[in-house]
């Protein structure tokens, strides 16, 4: 058989072992690969004492609930106490909001209406008064913002909330909600974005947006 | 074929049912077979307003429940040969009819009449989705007012989700000596949120409230301002091209006007 790439090699050091998972590939195969080390071929290091495990994902971004699949597999040896998964965070993707794609959606959120979207929204348009408008990642408008608009919704406090015309009715980032503009004190906005400095909301001109949340946005269209 | 257009606001007391009476009347006027029908099942107005109200002996809710034919139901206007109103009931409810029920009568009067103009009642519910059943295309009043600028943007946003594209705005009830000093919404703003094509614009005026005390609509009185503006929009929903009515304040209306209706 010709050598096939491992997905999972095990590791040990000082104070446990260290689980390598590769990150390129499709991650159920990764658990398969993981289980099947573990109740095959690894069933060694299933008996004895308490071992400390750390996981590394590579660049691989999980969400919690797969996270929770590992902590499973593991679980079912019971000699294995995980320790730490953690993902390689390159000093380019530090900030969450600027990796992955973007959507670009279109048309006028009017009162009553909301649109969500998971990830980075790119919304061309005008978010009128009693319509709603939010995202997990960052927010753009191209257009009026007049209505709700809601960024890092589940709890992203990197996000931004940019709009060619902001004059939101209120606007969320993360977990702090702001009722501009009395909070901010500016009448028109042109070409302004929000962001949270130290759990506030502050308003600064598009152009310091490179300053305040270095990165770029990698632009992948997608079928709406 | 006629076309059918359903005259709609979300919130109440904007204007809808003077509006419906005034256009069926203006195009009525204009020499148009124009037949009313008010969806406000219960709180029927239509028939006040233009006057008809003793002539009732059946209604909407009637013909939908097979009672009498459509042709019974409809009440010639005591001024116009070509005018008819189909009054809703007053005893009933709003559930009383279904909207493809209304949707097939309208089908019906479509085929006699060159206009007919659906009163909508206030709110998004049962009348709402009624009266819209019909319709091709709709007409959004509006107010001045934030409150009903709210409305008619969300009811725009319904009417686009049940397919009614390129709804129109008239904005009415305008006092210009208020907007001028900014104590009200600036049309313009209005427009810029609502984002639809504006039809026309209507002055306050006493003359309206005086007209639906006697009965007859305003548009039939040639000096209030409001009747011309009603008969300018009237005009409009033909395809003609009459610019907005200009009053005290020139400059920037008259630059919307020509943006609006492609003059200039």
């Amino acid at each position: 058989m010709a050598a096939v790439k491992h997905l999972v090699t095990i590791k040990g050091v000082k104070d446990g072992l260290v689980f390598l998972l590769d990150d390129a590939c499709d991650y159920d195969g990764l658990l398969k690969e993981l289980q099947h080390k573990l109740e095959k071929t690894h069933q060694r290091i299933l008996t004895g004492p308490i071992i400390h495990v750390h996981v590394k994902l590579g660049k691989r971004q999980v969400s919690d609930e797969q996270k929770k699949e590992i902590r499973r597999l593991m679980g079912l040896s019971g000699n294995l106490l995980i320790q730490s998964i953690e993902s390689e965070v390159s000093s380019e993707n530090a900030n969450h909001s600027t990796n992955g794609n973007l959507k670009v959606m279109k048309g006028i959120v009017r009162s009553g209406q909301v649109i969500h979207h998971e990830g980075n929204l790119l919304f061309l348009g005008d978010i009128n008064p009693g319509g709603a408008i939010s995202c997990s990642g960052d927010l753009m408008i191209m257009g009026s913002l007049r209505g709700v608009a809601h960024a890092g919704s589940s709890g992203n406090e990197e996000a931004i909330i940019a709009a060619s015309h902001l004059k939101p009715t209120q606007l969320r980032i993360a977990g702090v909600i702001s009722r501009p503009p009395d909070e901010w004190g500016i009448e028109e906005a042109f070409m302004e974005f929000a962001y949270l400095k130290e759990n506030t909301m502050e308003i600064d001109k598009i152009a310091h947006l490179q300053r305040i949340r270095p990165g770029s946005y990698e632009f992948k269209l997608m079928q709406t | 074929m006629g076309e059918a257009i359903v005259v709609t606001s979300g919130k109440g007391g904007v204007g809808k049912t003077t509006t419906s009476a005034n256009l069926g009347t203006a195009l009525a006027l204009l020499g148009k077979k124009v037949c009313m029908v008010d969806t406000d099942i219960g709180l029927r107005n239509l028939d006040v307003v233009m006057g008809l109200e003793n002539r009732i002996i059946y209604d909407l809710v009637d013909v939908i429940e097979g009672r009498c034919r459509l042709a019974q139901a409809l009440i010639k206007d005591k001024r116009f040969d070509e005018l008819y109103l189909l009054p809703a009931a007053q005893t009933k409810d709003k559930d009383a009819v279904s909207p493809d029920a209304i949707k097939e009568m309208i089908l019906q009067l479509k085929q006699d009449f060159e206009f007919v103009i659906i009163d909508c009642p206030a709110g998004i519910e049962q009348g709402f989705r009624n009266a819209i059943a019909g319709a091709d295309r709709a007409i959004v009043v509006t107010t001045p007012e934030n409150a009903a600028v709210r409305d008619a943007d969300r009811v725009i946003g319904l009417l686009e989700a049940n397919k009614i594209f390129g709804s129109k705005l008239i904005v009415n009830r305008i006092r210009f000596n208020m907007m001028k000093k900014g104590d009200m919404l600036d049309i313009d703003e209005i427009c810029s949120v609502l984002s639809i094509d504006l039809l026309g614009i209507v002055p306050d005026d006493e003359y309206v409230i005086k007209a639906a005390h006697s009965g007859e609509p305003t548009v039939m009185n040639p000096v209030s301002r409001a009747a011309i503006a009603y008969r300018n929009i009237a005009r409009r929903i033909l395809g003609d091209s009459v610019p907005l009515m200009v009053l005290e304040d020139k400059k920037s209306f008259f630059k919307k006007i020509k943006r609006f209706f492609g003059v200039g």
